[in-house]
C-alpha cells in the first residue's frame, strides 16, 4: 500500500543503521513513546541491529495497557446491568479485570459489542432508543477527536441514552513523569506520530527546554522509526534538545485545529491513574459540565471498587524505561498474554506482550544481528 | 491503539450535517468522517483513525527521507578518492 509499503525498504532501513552507527560516539539511551512504535522496534528487530550502545526503551503509550483496573471493573459492572449495550474498540475487551474481562461477560449473555469508530456506537443508541447505550472511551490525543465528535454528535440529535465512560491520557505529562521518576535513564524521545497529528508540537518544546532532552516526533514504519533514532542521535550528539519532525507527511507544527477545537469543546483536563505507574496530575480528559449527561460515571453508580494488582509485576518499571521484559522473573512464565499479570502485558502493544508475541521469551538473550 | 492508516479519499458527501468519504486502503473500502481535514480531495491520501481522518498526506514530505538518503548517498560518492 502507499505510504506504508516505501517505510519498510530495506535498503533504505541499512543505509540509515549505518547513518546512524556513524553518528554515535558514546551509549545513548532513546525511549520510544507509543505501543505502536514499540510493536514495530520488536516486529522488525530494529533494537537489534542499532549499534551497540543506542538502546531503545519503551514507554507508557499503549492506553489499552494504561487504563487503570479500577476503570476497567467499572466497564464491568455497567456493561454487567441486563438493559445496558456496552460498545468498546476491540482491545479493550480481552483486559482482565478483578472479575473477569469484558469478552467473557459476553459469553455469559451481556450485550457486548466491538464497534471501528465511536460513531458506530452513536448509531446503535439512535437504533435502539429504550437502550442505554455505554461506549469505553479510552486513548491517548489521537482518539480524542472521534471521542469528542461521538459526543457532540448524540448531544446535538438529543440521543439522551448514550453515554461515554472516559478513561482518556495525555502523553506530555506522561514524559514530565518519566524524566522526574528516581532512576531515569531516558535521553532523547521518539515523539508520538499520531497523538502529535492531532495535537502539533508546541506542548513539547517547554519539556525538551525544561528538561534538556531532544523530541523527535516519529512515525510508525521501520524506516520512519530509524530516521527518528538518527535524528535523536545527531541532537544528543551535537548537544541540542529541540522538537523536530520526523513524520511530516503527517504531522504539521500546529496539529489539527479543527480537530484540537473539538476536544476543548467537550473535553477539560483532569489528574488520571495510570496502570503501573498510578496518578499523574493533569494527564486524562474528562467529559465537560455541558455534556455531563452522556457521562456514564455519573448516571451508572458502582459500588466501591478494590482492586489487587500483582506483586511480582514490574509494568511500572518497564513502562518508564528502567527495565525491560526480560527483567521480570514472572514474563513468559506465570505470565503471558494469556494469563496477563500487569499493564505490559494485556495489550499486543504493550513492551511485555510485543516481545512475548515475537518470541523473546525463549531466547535469555537476543543475539546481535549482522547489519 | 493509535494506529492510523493512509489511504485514499475515492468519494465525499454529507451525511447529516457531517462531512463524510470513502476512503480506499488497497482494496478495501471504508466510512470515514471528514470533518477535520477540510481541504482534502477526492484523490488525497489521508490519514485515518477509528473512522476519522487526521490529516492530509503531504506527498513532498514523504518523499523526504528518501531524497535524503540519496543525498546521503552521493556525499559518499564524492568520498570517494579518486584514482
Amino acid at each position: 500500500m502507499k505510504f506504508i509499503d516505501e517505510y519498510r525498504d530495506g535498503r533504505a532501513a541499512r543505509q540509515l543503521i549505518e547513518a546512524i552507527a556513524k553518528t554515535a560516539t558514546r551509549p545513548w539511551v532513546i525511549m520510544e513513546v507509543c505501543g505502536g512504535q514499540t510493536h514495530t522496534i520488536v516486529k522488525y528487530g530494529l533494537d537489534e541491529v542499532l549499534p551497540e550502545g543506542v538502546e531503545l526503551v519503551h514507554g507508557p503509550g499503549c492506553p489499552v495497557c494504561v487504563t487503570s483496573l479500577e476503570m476497567i471493573d467499572r466497564a464491568h459492572a455497567i456493561a454487567s446491568r441486563p438493559e445496558v449495550i456496552f460498545c468498546s474498540f476491540g482491545d479493550m475487551l480481552r483486559v482482565p479485570g478483578s472479575r473477569g474481562d469484558l469478552l467473557s461477560l459476553k459469553s455469559r449473555g451481556a450485550d457486548v459489542r466491538v464497534v471501528y469508530s465511536p460513531l458506530d456506537a452513536v448509531a446503535l443508541a439512535a437504533k435502539n432508543p429504550a437502550r442505554p447505550v455505554v461506549f469505553f472511551a479510552i486513548g491517548f490525543e489521537t482518539t480524542a477527536p472521534a471521542n469528542a465528535m461521538a459526543v457532540r454528535v448524540a448531544h446535538a440529535r438529543r440521543l439522551s441514552n448514550f453515554s461515554v465512560l472516559v478513561s482518556h491520557v495525555l502523553v506530555p505529562p506522561s514524559i514530565s513523569a518519566i524524566l522526574q521518576s528516581p532512576g531515569n535513564r531516558v535521553q532523547a524521545f521518539l515523539g508520538p506520530g499520531h497523538v502529535c497529528t492531532v495535537m502539533g508540537t508546541s506542548e513539547y518544546e517547554p519539556l525538551a527546554r525544561h528538561y534538556r532532552v531532544p523530541i523527535v516526533v516519529t512515525g510508525f514504519e521501520p524506516v520512519d522509526m530509524l530516521e527518528g533514532v538518527l535524528r535523536a542521535v545527531r541532537q544528543l550528539e551535537a548537544g541540542r534538545a529541540e522538537v523536530e519532525i520526523a513524520y511530516g507527511r503527517a504531522v504539521r507544527a500546529a496539529g489539527n485545529p479543527d480537530a484540537r477545537k473539538l476536544i476543548d469543546e467537550v473535553f477539560e483536563v483532569c489528574d488520571r491513574k495510570w496502570r503501573g505507574v498510578g496518578t499523574i496530575p493533569k494527564s486524562g480528559y474528562r467529559l465537560r459540565w455541558e455534556y455531563r449527561d452522556h457521562d456514564a460515571e455519573r448516571r451508572f453508580e458502582v459500588e466501591d471498587i478494590q482492586t489487587c494488582e500483582s506483586a511480582a509485576c514490574i509494568s511500572g518499571l518497564v513502562l518508564r524505561g528502567i527495565k525491560k521484559p526480560r527483567d521480570c522473573s514472572a514474563f513468559g512464565k506465570e505470565c503471558t498474554p494469556q494469563t496477563p499479570l500487569g499493564a505490559t502485558m494485556v495489550s499486543s502493544e504493550g513492551a511485555c506482550a510485543a516481545y512475548y508475541a515475537y518470541g523473546r521469551h525463549l531466547e535469555s538473550r537476543a543475539p546481535r544481528a549482522e547489519v | 491503539m493509535c494506529l492510523a492508516i493512509p489511504g485514499r479519499l475515492v468519494e465525499t458527501s454529507r451525511e447529516d450535517g457531517m462531512a463524510m468519504g470513502k476512503v480506499d486502503f488497497g482494496g478495501t473500502r471504508k466510512s470515514v468522517c471528514l470533518e477535520h481535514v477540510p481541504d482534502a480531495q477526492v484523490g488525497d491520501y489521508v490519514l485515518v483513525h477509528v473512522g476519522f481522518a487526521l490529516s492530509r498526506i503531504d506527498e513532498a514530505e514523504a518523499h523526504r527521507v528518501f531524497e535524503f538518503l540519496e543525498s546521503m548517498k552521493a556525499l559518499e560518492e564524492l568520498e570517494v578518492p579518486s584514482p
